[in-house]
């Protein structure tokens, strides 16, 4: 079992003929994900390497019959195919696009309100259920099919803890990147919710960062609600106040989003938090050899 | 993108935002200017630069002749201000903002966020002006008052008229209290703002309510569709360095310990500093090289963490999903050699590619300590600067 997506999700890609999206269509076709489709406007009727290219997602999505869509249009145009995407009335919405007018996606989360659909990011890496489909930018080979959950905000810490996990032949049941955004369509206890629901996932990693407050509300939610072992790692540690880190969404600002606010949470709500990034690993396996004795 | 205080109010006198009468000077003589230009009895001087609490520095001055304002300017201008905003070196004053004085009776304080909870753009305000809002919020948080803006609706008439009143506003000034803040969020969504911030909203004596300071942030995001605002950067406020990584698409911060980071990915590169700091170091940077790093963004991020005689060692993280390994390698030995690398490097590389990374480096002759994996490379960096 697993969360999101599985071996029957169907998945176009927005943006297919860029660069990175026929870069990561290919790679996500060749670990096994069923790749139907592609949208560009004004190149409906062409194909890349096969796969039919559409001049809308609704065309796409009734020729197809996909049920999700990856998003790799530039920052200017990004919004705008996450709504087209959700008013064609794909279930799910995964946007790799890093960059988008945090105003944008205001409008965006509005609209989604009151849609069916769910978004993923923006500016994440993507979903895997591992050995079964992979949407999004990471590589798949460092994932190992298994019962470990993954959220995290970022992108490449992401595949240090799944490549630690892996080392310790600890297999992963799905790995969500969220994004690093400030306004991002599905958060933290969301994607807890569908974790705890799901008989393939025994334990979670939690990988958190500055900024916001999510993880001290993801921390109350776990405390409340979660019945499985939780690892959290919080990164910026050592980030000044007042300074972007790279992610939109990564600043301690207005006296909030600090990482010790957010240890001193999760650590509240009884979960095991690793102090070292290198730590991520082992403390999950402490936490589910501890769970078996 | 910060922009400083004479700006934020020639943007928002634009969208109708009512502001004082105030002109910017930047050597003394443009101060006496300035002032015979304004043509009132009294005017306020204003130091600029990009941080809080000019006032109690000194940076401000009610003057009421044009030598006042060229003495006031002379004494600032080229010179470093020290704010509790600033950091002990304060910033460098290059220009001075005149503006006329106004009648205070009461201050009041009017912000503008994006809400990462709500997803909407918020207004914050409360009766206690003039003060740090983050301490008003810690010790009295019935003092602010925070209104969510439906992005679909816009600001509605009766969200304007229900913070007048919790402002204590009465009679005229509720009216026109509701016309300034739906001009102040036309000027926050026309723009993209990330932060809007006036700091005092004052009535004045005669009964206008009008905006005494004003702080605007912009989101980076949304600057490709503003070319208006792009002009209003001031690369005096920034860190060169930090100018010097944008040029090459880095995401480079300047912090102020010794080992300068290298990596890919912000969390990653957020969590090497963290690394550093749990081995008994310092950090000296943030620096993501992000998912696409060739041999040539390689070189500049090299450059620009040498450009800090602070750093005494280098630390290469690399986990090569999209990036290769191999790449990133040749990329540090071309970069290494054309700077002539002289302090120690410690790298860690890990996904595609990485028995060819390795290779490289071993082969090129350069000194490199090669890492096992993070924790390994964070003890020996640490070592290497003979922690």
């Amino acid at each position: 079992m697993s969360i999101l997506v599985n071996k029957n999700t169907r998945v176009l890609t927005q943006g297919i003929t860029g660069a990175t999206g026929q870069f990561h269509t290919r790679a996500c076709r060749d670990y096994g994900t069923q790749m139907v489709g592609g949208v560009v406007p004004g190149k409906g009727g062409t194909d890349f390497e096969g796969i039919p290219i559409f001049d809308t997602v609704e065309r796409a999505r009734t020729a197809t019959g996909a049920n999700a869509t990856v998003i790799y249009v530039p920052p200017p145009f990004a919004a705008d195919a996450i709504l087209e995407a959700a008013a064609a009335g794909v279930e799910l919405i995964i946007c790799i696009t890093e960059g988008i007018p945090v105003l944008d996606m205001v409008k965006v989360k509005r609209y989604l309100k009151d849609s069916k659909s769910r978004l993923i990011g923006p500016n994440c890496p993507g979903v895997i259920t591992p050995g079964e489909c992979k949407i999004g930018i990471m590589p798949g080979y460092i994932h190992k099919p298994g019962k470990v959950g993954v959220i995290s905000r970022s992108g490449t810490l992401t595949y240090e803890a799944v490549h630690q996990l892996s080392q310790l032949g600890i297999g992963q049941s799905t790995c969500v990147g969220i994004g690093g955004d400030p306004i991002i369509g599905t958060n933290q206890i969301d994607v807890l919710e569908l974790f705890n629901k799901d008989a393939g996932t025994d334990a979670v990693i939690f990988i958190g960062e500055i900024g916001g407050t999510a993880e001290e509300e993801a921390a109350a939610f776990i405390k409340q609600n979660f019945r499985k072992p939780v690892v959290a790692f919080i990164a910026g540690q050592t980030a000044p106040k007042g300074r972007r880190m790279g992610h939109a969404g990564a600043i301690i600002s207005g006296g909030h989003g600090g990482a010790a606010d957010k240890i001193a949470a999760l650590k509240a709500a009884g979960i095991s938090v690793a102090m070292s990034p290198a730590e991520l690993g082992v403390t999950m396996k402490a936490a589910l050899d501890g769970r078996k004795n | 993108m910060n922009i400083h205080e004479f700006q934020a109010k020639q943007v928002l006198g634009r969208f109708g935002v009512p502001v004082p009468k105030g002109q910017a000077a930047s050597t003394p003589d443009e101060a006496a200017a300035a002032f015979r230009a304004l043509g009132q009895p009294k005017a306020v001087i204003k130091a600029q630069i990009h941080a809080g609490g000019r006032g109690k520095a000194g940076g401000v001055k009610l003057i009421g002749a044009d030598d006042e304002a060229r003495d006031f300017a002379a004494r600032l201008l080229g010179k470093p201000l020290v704010t509790h905003q600033t950091g002990p070196e304060g910033r460098v004053v290059r220009r001075v903002y005149l503006e006329e004085a106004s009648q205070v009776a009461r201050e009041l304080y009017l912000g503008m966020v994006v809400d990462r909870k709500a997803a909407a753009v918020a207004v914050i305000a409360s009766t206690e002006g003039g003060m740090e809002i983050e301490e008003v919020a810690a010790k009295t948080p019935e003092k602010i008052l925070t209104e969510p803006i439906d992005p679909l609706i816009g600001m509605a008439p009766f969200q304007a008229r229900k913070i007048a009143f919790a402002l204590g506003l009465k009679d005229k000034q509720v009216g026109q209290f509701a016309t300034l803040l739906a001009a102040l969020n036309r000027a926050f969504v026309e723009t993209d703002a990330s932060l809007i911030e006036i700091n005092p909203l004052v009535v004045t004596a005669d009964g206008r309510v009008i905006c005494l300071d004003a702080k605007i942030s912009f989101d980076d995001n949304g600057l490709f569709r503003h070319p208006e605002i792009r002009e209003l950067r001031d690369p005096n406020e920034e860190d060169p360095a930090e100018t010097e990584a944008a040029k090459y698409d880095l995401s480079y911060v300047h912090l102020d310990g010794n080992i300068g980071c290298m990596v890919n990915g912000a969390g990653l590169a957020m969590a090497t500093m963290d690394i550093v700091k749990y081995y008994g170091a310092e950090p000296a940077n943030f620096l993501d090289v992000g998912g696409g790093a060739n041999a040539q963004k390689i070189a500049a991020a090299f450059r620009i963490l040498l450009s800090d005689s602070r750093v005494k060692a280098v630390l290469i993280n690399v986990f090569g999903g999209i990036m290769q390994c191999d790449v990133l390698a040749r990329g540090v030995v071309d970069a290494a050699r054309e700077v002539k690398l002289s302090i120690p490097l410690v790298v860690r590389m890990e996904g595609t590619n990485v028995k060819e990374g390795k290779q490289i480096l071993a082969e090129s002759g350069i000194k490199v300590i090669a890492a096992n994996d993070m924790a390994d490379a964070a003890r020996r960096v640490v070592e290497s600067i003979g922690k």
